[in-house]
């Protein structure tokens, strides 16, 4: 059991895809303007992830090596119209702000990359928790980057305001505002983990 | 005569010149253009460019405590990057407009790059084109000369295609217009430009072929038929000449060979004309000198000078 939350914990801390492994910054980029946008993209990716790791993990003893990569997005694909279709019929609104990044999360690196690196070599119960801890991993990020670009940029943070007379400072809302959020959060995480040792 | 025979490695005889002294230097040059527009927009003016100094100036020292590094804040180049930044803002923008830009200037446009002579973007056009994303509403709010009125730049007026009659080539040499407060007068640029060309601190290259690559396309361009524009008014408006003898020219953001610096004055030139007469904002002078300011490092690559006796 232990092994398992440690499994769980390495994609939230240790191996966390956006500000260690550095996958799936397409998504990150385009989705993180406000904080509820990006946990409908880190619950999709996450259900994603989830589902595609079981599977491929599954049959992994079926899936001829030469051809693993078209039968992983095969897999995949599978999971990303499942989760598209529910988000159309439960919350189009979310859909609609999401747009073309919900059916692009059949090519985010950290599902592919998932099953390619740890999915096809590892036991059912092993990737299940890699999974959840990478999707945990990336919903967090995207929480924590969508939060200070949805303040810096609009003033607000999922829909209220905290602070009354703050100017929102516009770049934050644009693409080279999440740049910039990502770099100064990749080096803060970088100066806590050279602090430790 | 004695200390001429001690005996020492070569270089022996030595340029009284370091990177501190020359930055002081241009630090003076820039004073005439300061004070013409705390005379043209008023003491408002003067105010913000003392916070963009000090802001600029403890940002550098706070982040240089931080990282444990030597304290350069007085060698006088944040000091410039802090007057430079002011400069660039309309005179009647709120007070904390020029401290978030002078932070953002030196933190994100330098410190994070590894300090002087590490940084790819010259740093006060950074802090500018910031605050331009951010904060559009205040940085295009131009007011009056001698007055607290807001009104547009004549380049804005032109972009809208409003044209005004009664704005003379004077007044635009003297700087009896609406626009930032460093920009506004030709004059008192020039004169600082002449004093760094007498000292040798720049040379012709960079700015004299911007201003006249840009002067050639706008007239070229500038209006309906071909080589019909109004050149004289699009080199003395908007921020130009400033960017042109003062910004475009910093060493650290520029070509080190003439051929790459000549290379340097046309792009920026182009640039600017192409974002002027056909670009979304009135003005682009900081986004031409950015731009190029990008390109320097494959300039440098292709105009390395012939080592002497190597094919």
């Amino acid at each position: 059991m232990k092994k398992l939350f440690h499994e769980f914990l390495k994609g939230v801390i240790k191996e966390n895809p956006t500000f260690v492994l550095i996958l799936g910054l397409c998504p990150t980029l385009a989705v993180s303007v406000s904080v509820m946008n990006g946990i409908g993209m880190g619950i999709a990716a996450t259900f994603v992830l989830l589902g595609s790791n079981i599977i491929i993990s599954l049959l992994k003893n079926f899936i001829p090596d030469r051809i693993r990569i078209p039968c992983f997005i095969v897999v995949i694909a599978t999971f990303v119209t499942i989760a598209e279709l529910t988000m159309k019929a439960y919350s189009p609104a979310l859909n609609r702000a999401l747009g073309i990044y919900v059916p692009l999360i059949v090519v985010n690196c950290i599902v592919l990359g998932r099953a390619e690196a740890y999915a096809q070599k590892a036991k059912v119960i092993n990737s299940l928790f890699d999974g959840l801890g990478m999707g945990v991993g990336f919903t967090l990020a995207l929480i924590l980057i969508s939060a200070i670009r949805e303040f810096l940029g609009t003033g607000k943070l999922m829909g209220y305001t905290p602070i009354r007379g703050f100017e929102p400072a516009f770049v934050f809302a644009l693409p080279s505002g999440a740049l910039l959020v990502i770099g100064l959060l990749l080096g803060f995480f970088n100066i806590l983990k050279n602090r430790k040792i | 005569m004695k200390d001429k025979f001690i005996v020492s490695a070569s270089p022996h005889l030595h340029k009284d010149e370091s990177v501190s002294k020359i930055m002081w230097m241009v630090v003076i040059s820039l004073i005439p253009a300061g004070l013409a527009g705390v005379f043209i927009f008023g003491l408002n003016a003067f105010w913000l460019i003392v916070l963009g100094i000090v802001s600029a100036l403890f940002t550098e020292a706070v982040l240089q405590i931080l990282t444990k590094r030597k304290i350069t804040a007085l060698d006088g180049s944040v000091f410039i990057t802090g007057l430079l930044l002011a400069y660039n803002l309309p005179a009647h923008v709120p007070f904390w407009l020029p401290i978030v830009g002078s932070v953002f200037s030196v933190a994100i446009g330098k410190q994070v790059f590894g300090g002087l002579g590490q940084n790819i973007f010259n740093p006060a056009l950074v802090g500018r084109v910031f605050l331009m994303a951010s904060w559009p509403k205040y940085m295009t709010a131009f007011t009056k000369p001698f007055d607290a009125v807001t009104s547009a730049t004549p380049l804005a007026l032109l972009k809208e295609g409003k044209l005004i009659e009664n704005i003379s080539y004077l007044d635009l040499f003297l700087g009896k217009r609406g626009g930032c407060i460093g920009e506004v007068c030709i004059l008192a640029l020039l004169i600082g430009a002449a004093f760094l060309f007498i000292r040798g601190y720049i040379s012709w290259h960079i700015p004299i072929t911007y201003v006249f690559t840009a002067g050639l396309l706008t007239y070229m361009f500038g209006a309906k038929g071909l080589l019909q524009g109004d050149w004289l008014f699009h080199i003395l408006s908007g921020g130009l000449i400033l960017g042109a003898f003062f910004m475009a020219t910093d060493y650290v953001t520029s070509p080190l060979t003439r051929k790459g610096q000549i290379i340097f004055g046309i792009g920026c030139g182009i640039i600017t004309a192409v974002i002027r007469l056909w670009g979304g904002y009135p003005e682009g002078a900081s986004y031409a000198i950015l731009m190029m300011n990008a390109a320097t490092p494959i300039i440098d690559r292709y105009t390395k000078s012939r080592v002497y006796g190597i094919k």
